[in-house]
């Protein structure tokens, strides 16, 4: 009777130890996950620097385009600057975004990620994390350069930046849901910007107006609140949808 | 408190439902719309600001306000695919996207068409006429995800996804423009203010609203009867159907 109990007690004890240990390891590779994930995307990246430089170039080019189109006058330049580099910056975003999931699908090993144990959305964040160091933190690092080139306003550099840095997640996170829904259709890029840049459209508004109101000299700190809002909407709702329509894209 | 629902999960019982439901829709929409058109049309007084260029009101404003209800009515069909697995909802969203996309069409060119009288533009970006057209641009959207995919049923979930995005998006969008409008224009244009309607005017309006909601009803019918049978098509029960027509 007491062998009894005891060895039922040692099982418990057995099974709360390997509870724990699945636990901890579950814990672990959480972040573990997360990390591989990044650092394969970056690794790639990295071996295929084309990929990086190109929708970079994309958005110097297009911007110089502008006042080639509509005259060299300063003042002209100046205040429509923010709406320009703001929409050279969602183009230049949208070519990058194909290269977020399309390699991966032809390769097998977007199959490979939906099938392994770790929670999709964090393999999806790590993804999109990837991409946004990949394309959005260049993006934002050659803005202010190009700025000067179409005589930004001097207050609004700050603005300008903060959008960017808060903009261009939201960017890449919805970006991702549009990559997601059409990386197995064959010809889906012209069909990608059709359902992305609508939804682009409130991040684009709320960034242009803070940069236009930081060049009254105003505090723009609401329309920067909203774009975080923003941020965080999109960081915790976004990769549900991306992890639903990529199991729907690998069928 | 479900179970009578359970029946039309079968494609074959809803169809027939379809078909029975059918007469009685395209009647009462033929009743209410030769009605509240020909009163509207003819009849109500003219407004002693707008004239007669008001009486496109009756066929606009319904438009516009059907073509949101549909997209809403479209994203409930897209959860309830996606959560339940519902076949036929995701048949019922593919057929009710092309209709609302024509009813946004509708809203903005009838939008135009009233406010180059009164305006004296075609198109002003305002903050209503702005969001209508991302509506339109939603729309298409779907509709162009439902055609990119070969297998219908991939099409319908796919295209569920991006509508709950977008029925998301809807009231950020709609306020990001509001936001957007009264802080790049003012008010060059004083938007027609909401005056109290009298009820010769209001009157005729209800028949049009509810004769243009039947009208939807009708046109979702028929080509929700069309999705089933093209979704279904190897079917025996459909195959019956095609043999009974054909020898009649």
């Amino acid at each position: 009777m007491t062998l009894k109990a005891q060895s039922a007690q040692t099982t418990e004890t057995l099974t709360n130890q390997t509870d724990n240990l699945v636990q901890s390891s579950a814990q672990l590779s959480y972040t573990r996950a997360f990390m591989l994930v990044l650092k394969r995307d970056l690794t790639i990246a990295m071996r295929h620097k084309d990929d990086i430089i190109n929708p970079l170039l994309f958005f110097v080019i297009v911007i110089t385009l502008f006042p080639l189109g509509i005259g060299p006058e300063a003042q002209t330049l100046s205040r429509i600057a923010p709406g320009i580099i703001w929409v050279a910056a969602l183009l230049a975003t949208l070519l990058s975004l194909d290269r977020l999931f399309k390699s991966d699908h032809l390769d097998g090993s977007l199959e490979q990620m939906l099938l392994s144990p770790h929670p999709i959305f964090l393999l999806v964040l790590a993804k999109i994390f990837a991409h946004w160091l990949i394309t959005g933190l260049p993006l934002i690092l050659m803005a202010p350069l190009l700025a000067v080139l179409l005589h930004l306003d001097e207050n609004s550099y700050g603005a300008l930046v903060f959008t960017l840095l808060l903009g261009t997640p939201v960017l890449s996170l919805l970006g991702a849901v549009g990559v997601a829904l059409t990386v197995g259709i064959k010809k889906g890029g012209v069909l990608l910007s059709l359902l992305v840049l609508p939804l682009y459209i409130p991040v684009l508004i709320f960034a242009t107006s803070a940069i236009d109101t930081a060049a009254l000299g105003l505090p723009y700190s609401g329309q920067l609140a909203i774009i975080a809002a923003l941020f965080f909407g999109s960081l915790s709702l976004a990769p549900f949808a991306v992890g639903a329509a990529l199991k729907v894209s690998t069928n | 408190m479900w179970k009578w629902l359970h029946p039309y999960a079968n494609p074959e019982v809803s169809y027939h439902f379809t078909n029975k439901l059918l007469p009685w829709l395209s009647a009462l929409a033929a009743i209410f719309l030769s009605i509240g058109l020909v009163w509207a049309l003819l009849f109500a007084p003219a407004d002693y600001q707008q004239g007669h260029s008001f009486r496109i009101f009756y066929v606009h404003v319904p438009a516009a306000s059907l073509s949101m209800g549909i997209y809403f009515a479209m994203a409930i069909a897209a959860f309830s695919s996606l959560v339940w697995q519902l076949k036929l909802a995701d048949a019922s969203a593919a057929a009710m996207a092309p209709v609302g996309a024509a009813f946004t069409a509708i809203a903005l060119i009838t939008g135009a068409a009233w406010g180059k009288p009164m305006w004296g533009t075609w198109w002003i970006w305002d903050a209503r006429l702005t969001s209508e057209l991302i509506l339109l641009f939603l729309y298409l959207g779907v509709i162009a995800l439902h055609s990119a995919f070969e297998d219908k049923n991939l099409a319908g979930k796919a295209a569920g996804i991006l509508t709950l995005v977008g029925v998301i998006n809807i009231p950020i969008i709609k306020y990001s423009v509001d936001w957007w409008n009264t802080l790049h224009q003012g008010s060059t244009v004083s938007k027609l203010g909401k005056p109290s309607m009298s009820l010769d005017m209001l009157w005729p309006f209800i028949f049009c609203f509810i004769g243009f909601s039947l009208l939807v009803g009708v046109i979702i019918c028929l080509r929700f009867r069309n999705e089933i049978l093209a979704r279904n098509s190897i079917r025996p029960w459909v195959r019956e159907l095609v043999q009974q027509n054909t020898t009649k």
